[in-house]
Formats: structure tokens, sequence, C-alpha cells
């Protein structure tokens, strides 16, 4: 049942700063998505909570008390890895009973408890089998009910579902959900597919080499990034260069490429500013009539995505720049070739100062 | 009828069930988090002090401090101490060329055979890791034997076939092959091939096919696939193969004594020396075998990582016609290992069964006349050989847990992971004279320590060096989760990583007895009146006047017997657990 | 170029039938999916023909040649792994030259396709460096530039954005449908992701359990599939149990849940049990009017970035899932509320009974 909280904690390797001053707060009961690209140190944040890993500055503390000092086995913290490390040479009523064992609960006692928790995960007949006997599907389940097992009420889930098939990735998405929350899990999944996160999560915490990006819940964040980088690694965006001509009281004028206007409803920056404007995707509509107060933009069809239940169009608009629109099946997809009108609402658009970078690097860093 | 919501939600329960569950679950993880304040089982305090990181810095540090004291410190001390009778021997023109000769003798042969045992033992390698059937697993546990064997009964095997009259000379008029280089390069060839075999056998094994595969699509023929992107990828294992067939010839003294006929290597001419009491020449030999071996071992393994195989040109006709020359290459790696291994190492099996059945066995059995000596020869072997084999599993034990997960630091566990493998680079000859001296000098010791703590230090490396690999075989996340599960280090080590590395550490230890049981040079270099019995094996082989070869034959029949048993019993005794 | 075929294609290790008589035909220059679950055989079938493994019976055919029997340095085939495989102790450069100097091919030849296949990937600046010094993305279109870098006109792929970040495996798929087309290339790509094989394919061919359950377009596939595990294994899908009540020109009146629901299918008899199939982009829901039969309760509201998701409980037991795309979702709907469920009736799908029951059907196990 704990709340976790970090305060400020870092952690380095050699020359390499893993962690960076980072700052978290999870309530008791919540499910907290850490997202974010390889190498960014999800990883190692699961692993220092857990106490693998030993803090270089910085306070880890649960229900308000300090555990840097507290080793791994009397933290209540279950780390499950990606490949789940089931033990390979117990079988799963054994691996399940571990953490009991371990605890110094008599054997009895922690056999029940492995039954009902392999009947919990619908696995109560292969309790005599060995790990690599088991579909990754299974395994899965088997690691999970360890966990549980073992009394504890933190899970920290590295990439539960990265080495499952897509398909079962995505039905498994809300059974781990559910389960969390009826049985009042505090979780911490770490992801680097953002579709994954913003489905489970009741938090989201972006983490970018070693930092804090932003943090918030899944809406929040999708609705308002705070930075490219966010805007880029959750949800569909689309980005253009601009630099504000006109700022009103409430819309300023933007000028793209080639002198194309548009309005946005964020008035945060002054003129002569070079900003990024995104929008998402999704937001960015195909339209044959006018929408009134939207900006609109001509635009050739550049490829057709078929995805399912979704459809992108790639669109070249008539200064160069590239977008894409993503739209439900339910409106009939242009063809490739076709010339079209681009709309999306002032409202809809969210600014960006212009990275030292370039626009190209800062989103290649995904 | 409805059909319920299509979800893996059918695979947990549903959510009433769900909500007592929950109930009970937060009454066990209560009653589980209490516990974590008492330990109820009887390892409690081994669980406590396991938790506690200065007791278990302690324990690797003790470890290391055992390293350094008896193994390291004395092998360089000993020699170092004499030093100063070197500067003598060395204006006497005689000794030093003498000396020179031999050592010169002792590098050529140990590279000669090195290369030939890795142009042998790679195509019989591929053959065991490839070509997998019923025929191959059985060559496979042959190819084993040579190993098993103590060397001594090798050299006297080799010597019988080679040279004997009932060998393969009695195809010839005259003896082929008479004891000397010729016949130590052949003896040379065949105890150091299994080490070679096994070593590449496992790190083909080990080699992901893919790379071929990848290679073969993008239009490679095998032989090409091989040279071009396997060999280059395995270079590393060809170097440790090599590296190691090099440090068994330096090191080999009892079965190079019985076949060397008037060849004389490095630890022939210490063994000599000593004969004569000839201490200068003894210490500068053995000095130079120290410092030369490391320096050479040092150089080739930093020097091979550099080595670039050739590549550059392809020619793609010429070398598919080759690939399709596989079988043959099989072929004649299974006739080398046939006609140059399997056959002269056991070729010892058939006077032994002679002398079984013309009457030396009841003799033999009796402990008349000169058996007496005999078995308790063989018992001084054994039981120094049980008395080696358990401390180096104890004190092996915390090192290899710290050089596999890097207890001490990184740069720390560096340096001893190099460190760890001077005993057996180092010919066991010189390190015997070197430590022989270091402990006289130390204190009045009885003969039978002595020769035990030689013995521990030639043989420390095995079992150190055959766990951490076990132990580095095994993920960290697997004994990371187990931890976050409730397990101290202790209750980790004792469920989780010990069962996994069990067969390993069975094989450590073996590889520390048979070593044991096997070394010769040392035991003649430190000890005077005990004889151990390959050195009393040894000393028969060369008074045939004295021993007739029923009575070696039978000694060294026994002695393969007996060292088989033991294994067996071994290997018995640990499986039934 | 080539134009693959395959007949009656079988691999069994024992007991195990890895593939099942598999017949399949790939055009010339189609880029082709092999969709499925873990080891429905997809990899296998690749494997087979690119020479890695040998089948048990069966013919492969490239341009007509009998292929079945060469070994794979004879075949042409350029094949993506998907553990990447580059040869770790060459560069970049190295290994995309690898197959034009095993081939024998001048130093001149090799030059050029090399670069140019760099540049079609964007590697030109990283030629010496060595796979591990790469990132996943870069890796893997190496390894794509070292498959086509030998002239081969036939592309394997086998799972070749597994190991890679979401982000990065959607953007990368359609560099390598581009790749493909510039080329002319033939390529078959193996992936156990619908979303990937729908968004780049010409055609994908649906696997389970060593056998082809279905091929057709990515759109055929989605809207109008023949079998339930592919409607089930695309996208997602609504499943339900009705009864047809009369069948009338241009379609038929199936019963679902108390309601009555006109459908466009005309295969089904009057009073047959059937399954009824809708996805959830064509469900939508509203606020109780009183006037619509079909009604539910909201049990569950999901965000999921453009898309909002409600799990409407119907009957005990029974829920439907219902897309909306985020910003035109009905106003202030929240948990527990009652609502009105619309089916679009052209979007239906109707199935038989599956005779083992649905989950059997549908497992991927």
């Amino acid at each position: 049942m704990p709340s976790i909280r970090l305060v400020d904690v870092s952690k380095r390797f050699g020359r390499i700063q893993a962690i960076d001053r980072v700052s978290l707060e999870v309530r008791d009961g919540q499910y907290v998505c850490i997202l974010g690209p390889t190498g960014s140190g999800k990883t190692t944040l699961l692993k220092l909570i857990a106490g693998l890993i030993q803090v270089d500055e910085g306070e880890i503390l649960f229900d308000g008390r300090s555990v840097n000092d507290l080793p791994p086995e009397r933290r209540n913290a279950v780390y499950v890895p990606q490949n789940y490390a089931l033990f390979p040479h117990l079988t799963v009523k054994e691996n399940v009973s571990f953490g009991a064992l371990a605890k110094g609960l008599p054997r009895s006692e922690a056999d029940t408890i492995s039954s009902k928790m392999l009947e919990l995960v619908r696995l109560a007949k292969r309790g005599d089998a060995f790990p690599h006997e088991l579909s990754g599907g299974m395994q899965q389940r088997v690691a999970l009910a360890r966990g549980l097992a073992s009394g504890a009420k933190l899970l920290l889930l590295d990439e539960p579902l990265g080495a499952l098939d897509a398909r079962l990735r995505i039905e498994l998405r809300y059974e781990l959900r559910k389960l969390a929350r009826d049985l009042k899990l505090t979780v911490m999944h770490v992801t680097h597919d953002q579709a994954e996160a913003m489905t489970i999560g009741d938090t989201i915490v972006i983490l970018r080499d070693g930092r804090v990006e932003q943090a918030g819940t899944p809406f929040h964040v999708y609705q308002r990034p705070e930075s490219i980088f966010a805007a880029n690694f959750v949800g569909d965006t689309n980005f253009l260069e601009g630099v504000v001509l006109e700022r009103g009281a409430r819309e300023s004028t933007l000028e793209l490429r080639r002198s194309l206007r548009i309005r946005v409803s964020d008035v945060s920056y002054l003129p002569g500013e070079r900003v990024v404007v995104a929008i998402r995707q999704q937001r960015t509509y195909i339209s044959r009539d006018q929408h009134d107060g939207a900006n609109a933009l001509q635009g050739q069809v550049q490829a057709v995505r078929f995805l399912g239940s979704f459809v992108k169009c790639e669109v070249r608009l008539e200064n160069g720049d590239e977008v894409s629109c993503k739209f439900m099946r339910a409106i009939e997809a242009p063809k490739e070739g076709e010339p079209v009108t681009i709309c999306f609402r002032p409202e809809d658009c969210v600014l960006f100062p212009y990275p030292h970078v370039g626009l190209s690097r800062e989103l290649e860093a995904v | 009828m409805a059909l319920p919501r299509l979800r893996i939600w059918s695979l947990f329960k549903p959510a009433e069930a769900l909500n007592s569950f929950a109930k009970e679950l937060n009454r066990s993880g209560a009653s589980l988090a209490d516990r974590n304040a008492s330990r109820a089982q009887g390892y409690g305090f081994l669980d406590r002090l396991s938790a506690n990181p200065g007791a278990s810095k302690a324990l690797y540090s003790a470890s290391v401090l055992f390293f350094f004291a008896i193994v390291l410190l004395p092998s360089i001390a000993g020699i170092l101490l004499k030093l100063g009778l070197v500067p003598e021997t060395l204006e006497n023109p005689y000794l030093v060329s003498r000396a020179g000769d031999a050592l010169r003798a002792s590098f050529l042969l140990a590279f000669s055979v090195s290369l030939l045992d890795l142009l042998a033992g790679v195509p019989f390698a591929w053959l065991i890791t490839k070509r997998r059937s019923k025929l191959v697993s059985i060559i496979d546990t042959l190819a084993d034997i040579p190993f098993i064997i103590p060397t001594v009964a090798l050299g006297y095997s080799a010597l019988l076939f080679w040279s004997g009259p009932q060998g393969i000379s009695s195809l010839f008029a005259k003896s082929l092959v008479e004891p000397g280089w010729v016949l130590v390069l052949l003896l040379h060839f065949a105890f150091s091939y299994p080490v070679v075999v096994r070593l590449l056998v496992g790190e083909f094994q080990r080699y992901s096919e893919t790379y071929e595969v990848a290679a073969r699509t993008l239009g490679a023929s095998s032989f090409t696939a091989v040279r071009t992107v396997t060999f280059p990828i395995l270079k590393p294992a060809f170097i440790a193969a090599f590296l190691l067939a090099f440090a068994r010839s330096l090191s080999e003294t009892g079965a190079t004594i019985m076949v060397a006929g008037a060849f004389e290597n490095g630890p022939i001419f210490i063994k000599n020396a000593k004969d004569a009491g000839l201490e200068g020449p003894l210490v500068l030999v053995s000095l130079v075998l120290i410092f030369a071996s490391a320096a050479i071992f040092f150089t080739i393994s930093v020097l091979g990582t550099k080595l670039r195989l050739p590549f550059g040109r392809v020619w793609p006709k010429f070398e598919r016609k080759v690939s399709g020359y596989g079988r043959w290459r099989d072929l004649a790696a299974l006739v080398v290992f046939a006609f140059f291994i399997i056959i002269p190492s056991l070729f010892v099996a058939l006077p032994s069964a002679e002398a079984a059945l013309d009457g030396t066995m009841g003799r033999a059995l009796a402990g008349e006349g000169v058996w007496g000596e005999y078995w308790s020869s063989i018992a001084l072997s054994y039981v120094v050989g049980f008395l080696a084999t358990a401390v180096n599993v104890i004190v092996g034990f915390p090192a290899a847990i710290m050089i596999a997960r890097r207890k001490l630091g990184t740069r720390r566990t560096a340096i001893m992971d190099a460190l760890v493998n001077i005993p057996i680079i180092v010919p066991s000859v010189a390190l015997g004279v070197s430590l022989g001296y270091f402990w006289r000098a130390a204190g009045a010791f009885p003969e039978f320590w002595v020769l035990v703590l030689v013995h521990v230090s030639i043989t420390y490396t095995y079992f150190v060096r055959t766990v951490a690999a076990a132990i580095e075989g095994i993920s960290c996340e697997i004994e990371e989760t187990a931890r976050t599960l409730g397990a101290s280090p202790f209750t980790v080590f004792r469920r989780i990583t010990l069962p996994l590395i069990k067969y390993s550490v069975f094989s450590g230890a073996v590889m520390v007895f048979t070593r044991s049981v096997d070394e010769t040079g040392a035991t003649v270099a430190v000890v005077t009146n005990l004889k151990t019995a390959p050195v009393l094996l040894v000393s028969w082989v060369r008074n045939p006047q004295l021993y007739s070869q029923s009575t070696v034959a039978l000694g060294v029949g026994f002695l393969i017997l007996t060292s088989f048993a033991i294994l067996l019993f071994l290997r018995l005794v640990l499986w039934r657990r | 170029m080539p134009r693959v075929e395959i007949v009656g294609l079988t691999k069994t290790y024992g007991p195990i039938k890895a593939l099942d008589g598999v017949d399949l035909t790939v055009e010339d220059r189609e880029y082709v999916s092999i969709l499925g679950p873990s080891g429905c055989g997809k990899t296998t079938l690749i494997k087979c023909i690119a020479g890695i493994v040998e089948p048990t019976k069966g013919e492969i055919y490239i341009d007509g040649k009998a292929v079945h029997k060469l070994k794979p340095e004879d075949r042409d085939v350029g094949y993506v792994f998907q553990e990447i495989a580059l040869f770790p102790h060459m560069n970049v450069w190295n290994n995309v030259t690898y197959g034009p100097r095993v081939r024998g091919w001048s130093a001149d030849r090799t030059r050029s396709l090399a670069i140019e296949m760099l540049d079609m990937m964007g590697l030109e600046d990283r030629s010496s460096a060595y796979p591990i010094e790469l990132s996943g993305g870069a890796g893997q279109k190496t390894a794509v530039a070292r498959a086509v870098s030998s002239g081969s006109t036939l592309l394997i792929l086998d799972e070749p954005l597994g190991a890679l970040d979401a982000k990065v495996r959607s953007d990368l798929r359609y560099r390598l449908r581009e790749l493909v087309k510039d080329l002319n290339l033939t390529a078959i790509h193996v992936t156990h992701d619908q979303e990937e094989a729908m968004s780049i394919s010409d055609r994908v061919v649906v696997m389970r359990a060593g056998r082809i359950v279905e091929e057709g377009t990515p759109m055929q596939l989605y809207l109008n599939p023949k079998r339930i595990f592919t409607a089930n294994f695309l996208g997602e899908a609504n499943f339900l149990s009705g009864r047809v009540l009369e069948v009338r020109e241009g379609g038929a009146f199936v019963e679902v849940c108390g309601c009555r629901l006109w459908t466009r299918d005309e295969k089904h008899k009057p009073g047959e049990d059937v399954v009824v199939c809708i996805r959830p982009e064509f469900v939508s829901i509203r606020r109780a009017t009183g006037k619509c039969a079909l009604q539910g309760i909201i049990g569950d509201i999901m965000f999921e970035g453009g898309v909002v998701r409600y799990e409407v409980s119907i009957s005990d037991g029974v829920s439907i899932l219902s897309d909306c795309a985020a910003g035109l979702e009905p106003a202030d709907l929240r948990r527990g509320d009652m609502v009105e469920i619309d089916i679009a009736s052209e979007n239906v799908l109707i199935f038989p009974c599956p005779p083992e029951g649905l989950a059997k059907e549908v497992s991927l196990e």
C-alpha cells in the first residue's frame, strides 16, 4: 500500500549521468507509467526504487520513511524484469511460493498462498510445469503471481508486455490495469510504448536522458505537452516552423515557410520570435467544406496509409511543409495525388520555442 | 445465449472473488511484512549477516587475502629469495648453455604442440558441435577420456604404443618412435587435445549460428562464411585454447620424463639439477620459466586480439568447391583423433590386463615387495588430492563470486581476474620450486603440509575459474528479482545460485582433484621423502631393470581404475542430492 | 522482380507440424506481409524460401525456377534477420559490401551500389561505425542495406522491427516500403503486429498453426474478413451472439441482445445461430432518450490519445466497446450513465457459430 516519493535522486555510472535529479510522487494505489525511449534511464529508476542500486544523491521514501539504506529484501517492492526472470530450476508452484518462503513463512502457508495466486491467474493446472515449458503470456502471469504472492504491494514492472506479441500486448493491457485496481496495488510500469502508457496509467512520467520531461495524467500530457519532445513522443503530432507576426489578446498570427499565415490561440510568444507549432494529427482535418474560424491550407496528398480503424494521410502543403492527418474510417479517404484542404483550429495549436539544435535533430532524439 | 465480452479477463477471476481475495492478500501481506523483522528459519543469522554490507565485504576481502598470502606471494617471493644463487651460475658457460637449451626446448615444444592441437582440434570440435547423432555423442564422450586419465598413465601408454615392442612398432622391424622429443611431442599433443576440444566445443555451442546463416544468404559458400565470419568472431576462443595447450605443455613433468629419453626441457632440467644437487641452475631455470611464461601469456593475449585473419580477398569459385569436401575433413579429424589420441591413450589397457592375469595381481593386492610402497603412494596422492580440493572449494567459492559479480569494485575485480590465472600460466614445476623455498624459509613445516599447500596453490585457478564462469552465466536479473521477493543474499545463494551452478561446482572440484593427483613436477621439486603415485610410477619406468613391465603396467592400471572409481562415486553421491 | 510460388509446403519437427501444406503466390513487385501469432509457422515459411530450413515436403519456385533443392547461397534472396545479425567484427561499410565481395563483384560495382544503398537508408556518414556503436534503428537500416546490396530482387524480412522502440518502429516501417517500391523489389515481410502489416503491405496473409487462414488486401481483411480469427486478429472487434430472423433481398434481420439489426448478410438462413461481429469504431453511443431499443450502462471510459473508448454493459456479462474520435465524443458522459447504442449496419459482419466455441476459434496459442 505504500506511497512513494523520490526527492532529487541522482545516479551516475562512470561518466554517464543515468538519473539526474529526479523527483516523483506516487500515491498509494496509483498506477504510474514511466515512459521514455531506450536509454532514458527507466530501468535504472526502477532498480533504484527496488534497492538493487544505491542512489548517489537524493532520497527515496516509502510512506514517508527514507529507504535509502534499506536492502531490497526489506522493501517489499517486487521487481519484474522484461524477460520475467523465472527461476529455471524451480517449478511454477515453487517459483510462486519463493517469496513467502524466503520471508520465513512455514511451507504449508506458503503453498496455500501459492495455489491461491495460481488460481487467480488461471494457471492452477500448470503448477508442476517448468518455466521453459510455458508460453510467453503464461510466463508473464507466473511472474505476476510470484510478485503478488510475496506479499508485496508495490510492483515495479520493467516492460512487462514488451516480450509479447502485439495482439497479446493489447489484450493484456486492460487485464493488468484491472488486476492492479482490484487488488489496490501501487504499480510503476516502465515502457517505451506511449499507447500502452496512455491506456494503462493513472499518471504518466516522461523520462528523457535521466530527467523528468513531463508528468501528469495521460489526458493532461496529451492535451498540454510541455515540450517538443513530449509532444512528439506521446501521440502523433505535426510540427511546423514559423515566426510570430502579430500577437493579439486571444490570438496570434504566425508566418510559416513561404509566407503562409495561420492563426493560433497560444499568445505566449512575442512578435519576431521563432517558434514551432505542434498540432495533433487527429486534430488536423481534411475537409471539403470550410470550417469557421479554422486555418485552411491547400495541399496535395502524398500517401494514404490504412491502419485499420484509422487512416493516415500524408499531405504536402502548398509551402512545402509536410503534415499528416489521422482520422477514423468513417470518412471517405482521399486518393494519392488528390488536392485537399487541410484545416485545424487555432485552439488545437501549441507553440514551443524553436530548439537550438534545430527541429529535425530535436525530433530525431526520440 | 449471451456471449460474455471476449477478453482475456476470463483468464483472471471475476471481480467479486477478487474483492475477498484482496482482503486476504492484505492480511497475509501484513503478516509477511511483519516477518521481515523476525526470521523464523534456521538460517536467520546467516541471512542477516549476508545482508550486512560490511560482513560480505569482509568475506570477499578475506578470500582475496588468502589468495595473495598463500598462493600468489609465496609463488613469487620464494624464487626471489634464492636470487643470490643466480650470478655464480651465470659464470658457468656449460650450465648456462644447457639451461638455455632446455628452456628453448620447452618453449618451442609448447608452441608447436599448441599449434598442432589447434589445427587438429578445430575440425574435431566442429564435427562434435555440428553433426549431432548417436555416433557423435559417443565420440564426444570418448574425447574426454585422455582428460580423466592421469597424465603419467597417458605417458606410459604412449610409451608402450609408439615405442614398445607390442605397440605400433610391431608393424615395423625396429621401434618406430624412440623416446625423445618426437615422442614427447606426440604425448603433449595427446594430453592437451581434450582440453582444447572442450573449450572449443563450449565456444562453438555459444556462438550464434545466425551470423553464418546471414553470410550464406548473402551468397557466401559455407567455407567462405566460416572463414570470413565465424572464425574472426571466434578468434578469442582460439587464442584461449592455444594458451591453454601452451600452459599444459610447459607444465607437464611426470609423463614427459617417462618418454623423454635424452631430451631435456625445462622441467626435466630442473629435476636433473635437483637430483645432482645443483641449486643455482635450478633457480635460474625456474626463474626464467616463471617470468618468461607470464610475459608470453600476456603478450599473446594482447597481441592476439590485434591479429587480423586474412579476409580481403575471396575466391568464390575455389571456395565453393572446397565447401563440398566437408565429409573428408570430418573423416580426417576422426582419423587423427582415433590414431593419435584414443588408441595411444587406451593402449595401456592391454598390458594391464595381461599383468592382471599373470600372477602380478596377486602380489600387488597382498602388498608384497614394491607394492607396499605403491599403495602408500596411492593413498598419499588421494589424501593430498582431497585436502587440496576441500581447501580450494572453501576459499575459492567467495573468490569466484567476487570475480563474477564484481563484489569489490570493477578495478579490483579486473586485477584479481588477471592474477588468478597465474598458477596455471606458470609451469607447476617452477611454482613448486618457488613455493618450496618460501615455505621452508617460513618455518619448519612437515613435508606433508608443504605438499598440500603446494597442491592447493597449483590447482587454485581451476575451481575459481570454472565457478566464476558459471555464475557469470546466470543473469543478474534472476538474483536481483529474488532479492526483491524478500530473499537475503545468503538465501539467494542457497536457493537460486547454487542449484543453478551445481554442475560447474562439481566440475571445478573434479578438475582440482584430478590435477592434484596428476601433479608430478611440483611434488618432485618440493619433497624428497614423500612419493606420490605419479612420482613413484615415473621412477619405476625409469628403472626397467628393477621393475618389470607387468608391474608397471599393473601399477598404472590401478591408478587409472582408482581415479575412475572415485570420480564415479563422487558423481553418484552428488547426483543423488 | 521475381514471382514466388510455394506449393504444398510442409515442415515437421518430430510430432510438431510447423507448416502444414501451405500454398502461396507472391506476385512480382508485391509487398506481402505474413501475419500471425507466435508459433504459427510464418518464420519457418520464410526460412524455407531462403533455404535456411529444409522443408519436409513441397516445392518453391522463384521466377519459375525450382529452388527448393538449392543451397542458400545460390538462391539470391536478401534476408533481414530478426536479431539484425550484423557481423560484429566488421564496420557498416564492410557489412554492407559483404555480399558483393563474396560474389566476386568488381570493386567499382561494389562501391557504387553500396554508396547508393547507404544513401537511401540515410547512413552515408556512419559507414565506418561498428555495429556495437549503432542505435537500434540504425542497425536495422544497415541490415536492410546489406540485404539489398548484392542486387537481390527478392527481399525477405523476419520481424525486422521487433527489437525497436514503438516510435522508431512506426517511422521505419514506411521507409521500408519506400525502399522496396523505389527499387522495384518483391518483399515478404513477417510480423505479429497487425498495424504494421496493414499499414505498408499490398497484401496480407494471415497464418495460424502452420496454415494460411486468409489472405487479401489490408482493407479487405479488415472490413470484410471471412474468418472469425482474422476479424479478431486484425484490429479490435466486438463479438455478440445472434439469431437470423428473416432474410430479404440485399440482407437479413438479425436479433442481437433483444434488438432487431439490419445487416447486409445473405448467407445464412432464418433461425440460424450466428456470431455478430462489429468493430468499435462502427459503434456509437449517445445519451439515452428512451427511443432506441439497444441500451446499456457505461462500465469504463478509457482515453487512448486520439480515441475515447467506452465499455458499455448491455446485459449480464455482455459488454460492447465503442470508439469515438477524441474531441468528437458526446459531452459529459460518465461511468454509470445510461446510453443508447447505434450500430452501423453496413459494417456488421456475420459468421456462422464456430463448432468448438468462440474462445477456441480466436485463441492465439
